[in-house]
């Protein structure tokens, strides 16, 4: 296109030249390690082999099968909810109930299965592999980590069985409401998830240090930084904006226990509940709601990040093109992680903290838009000049683009004070963040697992299955969330039970929840076709070769595939380039892997531009 | 290792350029040059530091409430807040030792260390059973509250410190790994240690001034 | 093809949905109305770009699909598109944030004259209190709160007494008269939204919370409440109604102050020691 660009190609040339030319084995050359290798625990009973495991691939399986398990749960709940919003007549009910599952269904879907699923999933599974190290950096302290989750998800379900029910508090747990009565679960569910959730943070911290480590200081000689796949760098500033995320969640629950079961008062104002005087004075509710989304906003990017991260890589291999803008997108990644932690507060313009904050945090908010809208410049420009393969990761990630475009642009809505204002805490705001950390992040959840597959089980899943299960996903999701953002424009309002006959509520707008609900019903019955293909295809997938989609990254230049303990035989890795030299101009083939030796790069012959 | 690049430098590179592709190929794949266990404990202190820091804001912006009614300090806890100093002292001199291979010494400094933090412990024990002696109950005022919540952190911070002294100390004795490998072990427990006082000296200080 | 053809489909629907679907909010009744403009730059902006990267990706499918022979671009960055498409990102942001700003300014910032009307919520249902002849709100503690004294007043202040107590979930209030709501909760969070007016604030308790209007059309309104509160939540419902000068004057007159309740509850109290005695 500009002078510079072909610039760029020249330079590319030249060191293609270079390698064809002067093959001799110098340019191979790599000092020598200038530490050991690692050492790795091999199990020897079955037990450690396949419960206890201290494989980070195997971990990773485990996490991912547990927080899709738990999601499940959370689909359920889901299609409850959306039934008595569409025929609150049935009166199957309870409002009670509603808000239990309203509550669980949230905390499940961003917590225990999102954040779990892609660090403790993708992140073990990938990052060792994608680094070229034989594990993590502290295998054992990993494998507490998925148990410490275990734990924590099963507490999560106890609260169904104990008396009173889960919480109903809403997925953020705002005090006083959330230990008073009148509110479900108000003694024992609440107890129980605010221990679910610090065992889940003590979890996470141990895995978390893991990533970190092992991607600072376990990768392969060659790898350095800014090689990385983006995969890496979106889980690993996610990894730590979480170290330091939690934290917030960590103090504001164990507060609320304490005032929950001691009495104190960190949170509790003087109130009278339901006619009666509680003896608390003083507390400040709107501290726990500051502590939260201190917690909560970044939250979101945790969640974000990664998919980022995967979606890019996605859309480079599967049009063959090189990611555009890689430096960007890193900075992307690093600016939308540093900022994160100044715009919690814009969930709050009306909650009665200081009004002057909203300033602030308007202009904060929407400062974060600029990198996260280069984001998807970059994503796609990649598909501009591209050769694009309509496989099923391809697919996921075009819908990611469309979905989360569409929740990103409705976030400028939320985002900015004002317009805040009337759409607060109505199904505009249920619509947008469904859109953009619900839908968005599972899209690419299901492209990755496509794409990533073959890597785990040696098996490619079924294509066929993929393409419905793809379409229904795609078009149900966005058929659910559109026209409820209207909802929330008319006025209606999230967390209600039933709306009634509202004088200002058409009824057309009651009807439209119906059409929403058949569309959850028939989304969320599509998933069984996934998980049927999930699990049928690691016996009955057509067989995988070795590197299907004809990646670079260096987690499918193992010497197995899949990948053994240890992942790399004998000797690790050496890395030569950065994951995205697709379609290199001169080089016979339209990728060359990370680790490939420049003498052993074939047919490259100088086409100087 | 390569020569040190600011955070600036590193993520400007052109990863795809001829230069920067040769100057890449010689990269040792590490990008501090620390042991994994010592950036490990930094990340954990990082994620630490965070966690009180959440907690004096949360201290401070409570203490503003009129109802705010403050503990008093039993002298008990500057003889604790001593015995936290010298257990970092003790340890400092312990790396030292270690350093120097002299064996005794060390293993002496480590039981010292070991006693002393049990000592603390206690002490923190013994506080709390005095001040719900004469009434300063959890429930009583917020302050209370926020006295008994940091001393438990702060405790159960001392608690993990002590786990991993055991095992330190029991492998120094065994000596059961190289000399290069102990002494990383121990200069990380001290880190831990001095951390554990200054969160302390920190908190303490805050409790006091207000 | 599919693919390309669909992704350009939902765009049209989209825009489609937006300009013919019945759904859209409600006629606005207050000085408002802003809001709803500073909603509408935002989906021109927003609106343009969904529907310009959308086409984009269409044709890139369409065009760019896959062919054995082909090889795509090699093209690692190119920094004056990329800087371009900041600047213009960052200038769309700008337009979006200015006016947002400004508007926000004005609904925080309470004009002198305005009238202070107090929203009064409990789990589940609204109460309000009007400050009576003299234009003043008496002060009160969650503590004073009984039967007898349902809003808490405190006894000793003398802005109180002339205080008028609506022990009902029904307001009204004068058109064109602008109006603070000063919310106040004696239990947990609430929020006083009334669809149409457009403002929204928590009501939190141990602190009072605030926002102002002016009311623009004379009607009955629904007030929802906005922030979750428990399990009633969904049927926390009152009403607001806007009244011309005589309508509002005849409601007005029909409320009771403080000192006549509490008068009231006296001899209610009398009657029963009376009574017992016999």
């Amino acid at each position: 296109m500009s002078d510079e660009q072909d610039h760029k190609l020249e330079a590319k040339s030249d060191y293609v030249a270079d390698a064809s030319s002067v093959s001799t084995p110098d340019i191979d050359s790599v000092p020598d390690a200038e530490l050991p290798d690692q050492e790795l625990y091999h199990s020897h009973s079955w037990w450690t082999t396949y419960v206890f495991s201290q494989d980070a691939k195997y971990i990773g399986i485990q996490y991912a099968l547990t927080a899709i398990g738990t999601g499940l749960l959370g689909l359920v709940l889901s299609w409850l909810m959306r039934i008595q919003l569409a025929f609150p007549g049935l009166g199957w009910l309870e409002p009670s109930s509603y808000y239990q599952f309203v509550t669980m269904h949230g905390m499940i879907m961003v917590v225990y299965l999102l954040t779990a699923l892609f660090l403790g999933g993708f992140g073990n599974l990938l990052i060792p592999l994608m680094c070229g190290a034989r594990d993590m950096a502290f295998p054992y302290v990993n494998m507490l980590s998925y148990w410490a989750f275990v734990v924590a998800v099963l507490v999560l379900l106890a609260s169904f069985f104990v008396p009173g029910g889960p919480t109903g508090a809403g997925w953020t747990l705002y005090p006083p409401q959330a230990i008073t009565a009148g509110t479900p679960g108000y003694n024992g569910g609440i107890i129980l998830m605010l221990i679910s959730l610090i065992l889940f943070v003590a979890g996470f911290t141990m895995g978390g240090l893991n990533y970190i480590i092992t991607v600072l200081q376990l990768r392969a000689r060659g790898m350095t930084l800014m090689r990385m796949p983006l995969t890496i760098w979106g889980i690993f500033t996610a990894t730590v904006l979480a170290m330091f995320a939690f934290p917030a969640l960590l103090v504001g629950c164990l507060m609320m226990t304490l005032d929950s079961l001691l009495g104190t008062s960190f949170f509790m104002p003087a109130m009278v509940s339901l006619g009666e005087t509680l003896t608390h004075e003083g507390g400040s509710p709107i501290l726990f709601q500051h502590l939260f989304w201190f917690f909560g906003h970044p939250e979101v990017y945790i969640v974000a990040l990664p998919a980022f991260g995967i979606v890019s890589d996605l859309l480079s291999v599967h049009s063959r093109k090189t990611i555009f803008g890689y430096r960007m997108m890193v900075w992307a990644i690093v600016g939308i992680g540093a900022l994160s932690f100044f715009v919690w507060a814009h969930h709050m313009y009306v909650s009665g903290m200081n009004p002057w904050f909203g300033f602030f945090f308007a202009t904060t908010t929407l400062i974060i838009a600029v990198p996260t809208a280069i984001k998807v410049y970059n994503w796609i420009l990649t598909l501009w000049r591209g050769n694009i393969q309509l496989s099923l990761p391809m697919l996921f990630s075009l819908g990611f683009i469309v979905t989360f475009l569409n929740g990103g642009l409705t976030g400028l809505f939320l985002g900015n004070v004002t317009v805040d204002v009337p759409l607060s805490d109505t199904y505009f705001v249920v619509a947008h963040f469904h859109m953009v950390m619900g839908i968005a992040p599972i899209l690419v959840i299901f492209g990755a697992i496509y794409h990533w597959y073959p890597l785990i089980t040696g098996r490619m899943m079924d294509e066929t299955l993929g393409k419905i299960h793809f379409w229904i996903t795609f078009l149900g999701s966005y058929a659910i969330y559109f026209p409820m953002h209207y909802q929330g424009f008319v006025g209606v309002p999230r967390r209600y039970f039933e709306i009634y006959d509202s004088p200002y509520i058409d009824t057309s707008t009651l009807l439209l929840n119906k059409f929403i609900t058949i569309a959850v019903l028939i989304v969320g019955a599509a998933q069984l076709l996934f998980l049927y293909n999930l699990f049928a295809s690691a016996r009955l997938g057509k067989k995988s070769e070795k590197n299907p989609w004809k990646a670079n990254s260096l987690e499918w230049q193992t010497p197995q595939m899949p990948p053994e303990h240890g992942n790399w035989g004998k000797e690790l890795p050496k890395v030569y380039r950065w994951p995205y030299d697709f379609s290199v101009p001169g080089a016979k083939e339209d990728y060359i892997p990370q680790n490939q030796p420049p003498s052993e790069i074939i047919g490259a012959k100088v086409e100087k531009t | 290792m390569n020569k040190k690049k600011s955070i600036f430098q590193l993520l400007t590179e052109k990863p795809w350029e001829t230069d920067q592709i040769e100057a890449d190929n010689d990269h040792q794949g590490r990008t501090v040059n620390i042991t994994k266990q010592k950036l490990g404990l930094r990340t954990i202190m990082a994620a630490s530091t965070v966690l009180f820091s959440l907690f004096i804001v949360a201290y401070s912006d409570r203490m503003l409430v009129n109802d705010w009614r403050n503990m008093p300090e039993p002298w008990l806890l500057w003889f604790n807040t001593g015995i936290l100093v010298i257990s970092s002292i003790v340890f400092h001199q312990a790396t030292k030792y270690a350093e120097k291979e002299i064996f005794d010494k060390t293993k002496n400094c480590l039981f010292f260390i070991g006693f002393l933090a049990y000592s603390f412990l206690i002490g923190q024990l013994i506080v709390w059973y005095q001040l719900m002696g004469t009434g300063y109950y959890a429930t009583s005022n917020v302050a209370n509250a926020f006295f008994y919540l940091f001393t438990t952190i702060h405790g159960l911070h001392i608690i993990g410190g002590i786990y991993f002294w055991g095992k330190t100390t029991s492998k120094f004795i065994k000596r059961s790994l190289k000399k290069e490998d102990i002494n990383n072990l121990i200069d990380i427990c001290a880190v831990y240690w001095h951390f554990l006082l200054v969160v302390w000296l920190v908190l303490f200080g805050l409790m006091l001034s207000s | 093809m599919i693919v390309a053809l669909s992704i350009f489909l939902i765009t049209i629907g989209s825009i489609a949905f937006h300009f013919w679907s019945p759904w859209w909010w409600t006629e606005v009744a207050s000085n408002w109305g802003n809001m709803d403009d500073t909603i509408l730059l935002t989906f021109w902006i927003t609106g343009a770009v969904f529907v310009a990267i959308c086409f984009f990706v269409a044709y890139c499918v369409w065009k760019f699909s896959y062919k054995k022979e082909r090889r795509a671009e090699y093209k690692p960055e190119d920094k004056k598109l990329e800087s371009r498409l900041t600047w213009a990102t960052a200038i769309g942001v700008a337009a979006l944030l200015a006016p947002g700003l400004v508007v926000w300014n004005q609904y925080v910032t309470v004009p002198e004259n305005a009238y202070k009307v107090e929203v009064f919520a409990y789990q589940w249902g609204w109460k309000y209190r009007l400050p009576g002849e003299d234009g003043k709100l008496g002060k009160t503690d969650i503590k004073y709160i009984n039967d007898d004294n349902p809003f808490g007043l405190i006894i000793e202040d003398p802005n109180g007494k002339d205080d008028l107590l609506v022990d009902a979930d029904e307001l009204h209030v004068l058109k064109d008269r602008p109006v603070k709501f000063e919310l106040r909760t004696i239990d947990v969070l609430h929020n006083f939204y009334v669809p149409q007016f457009r403002g929204k604030m928590d009501m939190v308790p141990g602190i009072i919370t605030y926002y102002w209007l002016t009311p623009t059309r004379v009607g009955d309104f629904e007030v929802l409440c906005a922030e979750y509160c428990g399990t009633g939540h969904y049927a926390m419902r009152g009403r607001v109604i806007v009244d011309e000068e005589k309508d509002y004057k005849k409601w007005e007159a029909k409320q009771v102050t403080f000192e006549k309740m509490l008068a009231k509850s006296k001899e209610n109290d009398n009657l029963q020691l009376v009574k017992k005695e016999k």
